[in-house]
């Protein structure tokens, strides 16, 4: 699989209809300028050749160098992941903590207003625009009652906490920086909830319909015959169940919240690796963008890989071998 | 045979055909979100085909400079307001669906038409070809479609049409999973099987037998999938890879309206609630032929 990532980093970047050495010369550039270049990063010689070369800077962690910052691109992207991370986790556990619970009411409480309601959310949430909500969020919460800061990670006249992890939360609160991580968390609540409303409202479907479908299973029945409390039938027994699809639902949505980031952190000026692309992009920064694309797919496959292994940790079916 | 017999059984199976229509039109009916996201795609179908003949500043979707109506509130001459350059936003909005529609179009067309092939082949020939194939497919399908766009429209420059390349370029591997598992359980099924026996051809397979089972699961893709194409578009365009101005694009105007916020707060609102109930349209809809012809994945 990571070979195949490689393989289509490597063709997005040198095999299709584009010249990256005359996008690095710029526009004024004569001809022998953009030989002189081509020659410079090998993009002369015969495909294969420079795909072992990409191959072998890979391996060894160089993943070229932005035009734009004249950094290697592997330290901008080491600066810019944990950010992303902090944004895409937090929003994914928001989606999570919020959207099951709720799909779990609206399945219990089928056709009462708790349901309508979470069936708007639910139909709202996919259609919106990330990027037009987050406006309108800033419109609304930052600038008309001026709740929360605009963008960005920090006030400026917050210092950050000196690393330990590079999360900017964690660190604050390993440090006893109060002040800096309420400042931290203020910053985040818009973008958060903006990042996390389209993955809520399709957990939130999926978790409504699956608990639906195993709250008509005989054994449902069964349980409550036995007398079991409907609250320990309904989160024992159903939601145990109905999560396995749910969960197969918030690992896609992990992948989609990866796209969605780049645009969330281009309305809230967050400093993460979508920014960082589309800054890249916008100047035709190439590598940059490779990097970034091979990070975002890679951190997909983990994740993946996370969600195979909690099914086996839910369905104990699924652990023994066939 | 006769004739007469044949035109007989003609008219009955016209006549079950009918019946089976009339049954799904029923079906639909009864649901009001699939009838609020019909009505919602007819309207905006309607829009982009008269769109030209009702804006009131026609002029003003191809960059007209008026500055001395610049940035005015909504009212009743400027339904939506206007711009930084004094163009009627409200004329820009409606001509920015049929740039929409499209785009939704090409990018989903284009998409099923290099996927639905090579979900077939994946998925009845099988063998290494098939296996290649899906190989090729989970690797594109492990970058998100976003991502990918913005590296492809990287290497080709920004532009509507690099923009549209490119999302076509990522959209095609949706359409392989889905072909390819629908294919590989209809194998196993005994009519097909009966067509083998019979002496039936692998193009006869899949063109009699394969293709047509496969066609509701598509149409519910595909109508799913103008909504997420049009809103992708419309993402490209905000970051400022898609649609240049003064080009009438959903995506863009946002971007653009954004610095104006938010004392000119209607450049960028109107634009998106445009985006929002098109995306919502095509939704409902593509979920109320879920309910209709694939029951089954439900979800």
């Amino acid at each position: 699989m990571l070979f195949g990532l490689l393989c289509l980093t490597f063709a997005i970047s040198h095999v299709m209809p584009g010249d990256p050495a005359r996008l690095a010369a710029g526009p004024d550039a004569n001809e022998s300028m953009v030989r002189t270049l081509r020659a410079k990063y090998g993009l002369d010689r015969p495909l294969g050749v420079q795909f072992a070369r990409y191959l072998g800077g890979v391996a060894r962690g160089d993943l070229g160098q932005s035009l734009r910052s004249r950094n290697a691109v592997l330290d901008d992207l080491v600066r810019y992941f944990p950010n992303t991370f902090e944004l895409v986790t937090s929003a994914l556990l928001l989606a999570v903590a919020i959207g099951v619970p709720l799909g779990m009411l609206s399945a219990v409480y089928q056709n009462t207003w708790i349901d309508h309601v979470t069936r708007v959310v639910s139909v709202s949430g996919v259609a919106l625009p990330a990027f037009w909500l987050g406006l309108m969020l800033q419109l609304l919460i930052a600038l008309q009652l001026g709740w929360l800061p605009l963008g960005g990670r920090l006030g400026l006249t917050a210092a950050p906490p000196a690393p330990i992890t590079h999360l900017l939360f964690v660190d604050a609160l390993l440090r006893g920086e109060w002040r800096t991580f309420a400042d931290a968390a203020a910053h985040a609540v818009l973008p958060v909830v903006t990042l996390c409303f389209p993955a809520l409202a399709s957990i939130l479907r999926v978790n409504r319909a699956e608990m639906l479908e195993t709250l008509r299973q005989d054994y449902i029945v069964t349980a409550r015959a036995q007398g079991f409390s409907g609250f320990r039938v309904v989160t024992r027994y159903a939601l145990r169940n109905a999560m396995i699809p749910t969960l197969a639902m918030v690992g896609l949505r992990y992948g989609w919240m990866l796209g969605g980031t780049i645009l969330v952190e281009t309305v809230f000026d967050w400093p993460g690796i979508g920014l960082y692309a589309v800054n890249s992009a916008v100047s035709s920064d190439f590598q940059p963008i490779m990097g970034v694309t091979l990070l975002i797919g890679l951190n997909f496959m983990l994740a993946n890989l996370l969600v195979d292994l909690a099914y086996g940790w839910l369905d104990p079916r699924i652990r023994r071998p066939a | 045979m006769s004739a007469r017999v044949l035109a007989l059984e003609r008219r009955q199976a016209d006549a079950s055909v009918a019946r089976e229509w009339r049954r799904y039109v029923r079906a639909y009916t009864r649901s009001a979100s699939s009838m609020a996201g019909l009505v919602i795609v007819i309207i905006f179908v309607v829009v982009t085909a008269i769109g030209p003949w009702i804006v009131p500043y026609p002029e003003d979707a191809r960059g007209a400079v008026h500055l001395e109506r610049k940035l005015q509130p909504p009212s009743a001459t400027h339904w939506f307001g206007t711009d930084e350059v004094g163009n009627d936003v409200y004329t820009r909005v409606i001509l920015g669906a049929r740039v929409s529609l499209e785009i939704g179009l090409i990018i989903t067309v284009v998409a099923a038409f290099i996927g639905v092939p090579l979900g077939l082949v994946a998925g009845h020939v099988g063998g290494r070809v098939g296996e290649t194939i899906m190989r090729v497919t989970d690797v594109f399908l492990s970058v998100p479609a976003l991502v990918l766009a913005l590296a492809v429209v990287g290497a080709l420059g920004p532009g509507i049409v690099n923009a549209m390349v490119a999302l076509s370029l990522v959209w095609w591997p949706g359409y392989v999973r889905l072909v390819q598992a629908k294919t590989l359980a209809l194998g196993q099924e005994t009519f097909v099987e009966a067509a083998r026996a019979n002496g039936a051809g692998r193009l006869r397979i899949v063109r009699v037998h394969l293709l047509p089972n496969t066609f509701s699961p598509i149409v519910v893709k595909a109508s799913m999938d103008m909504g997420a194409a049009i809103l992708a578009a419309a993402s490209l365009g905000f970051i400022g890879l898609g649609a240049q101005p003064p080009y009438p694009e959903w995506g863009a105007m946002i971007s653009h309206g954004r610095n104006y916020l938010p004392t000119w707060w209607w450049y960028s609102a109107f634009p998106g609630l445009a985006i929002y109930f098109t995306v919502l349209g095509f939704n409902l809809v593509g979920d109320g032929l879920r309910d209709l012809l694939d029951p089954k994945s439900r979800g």
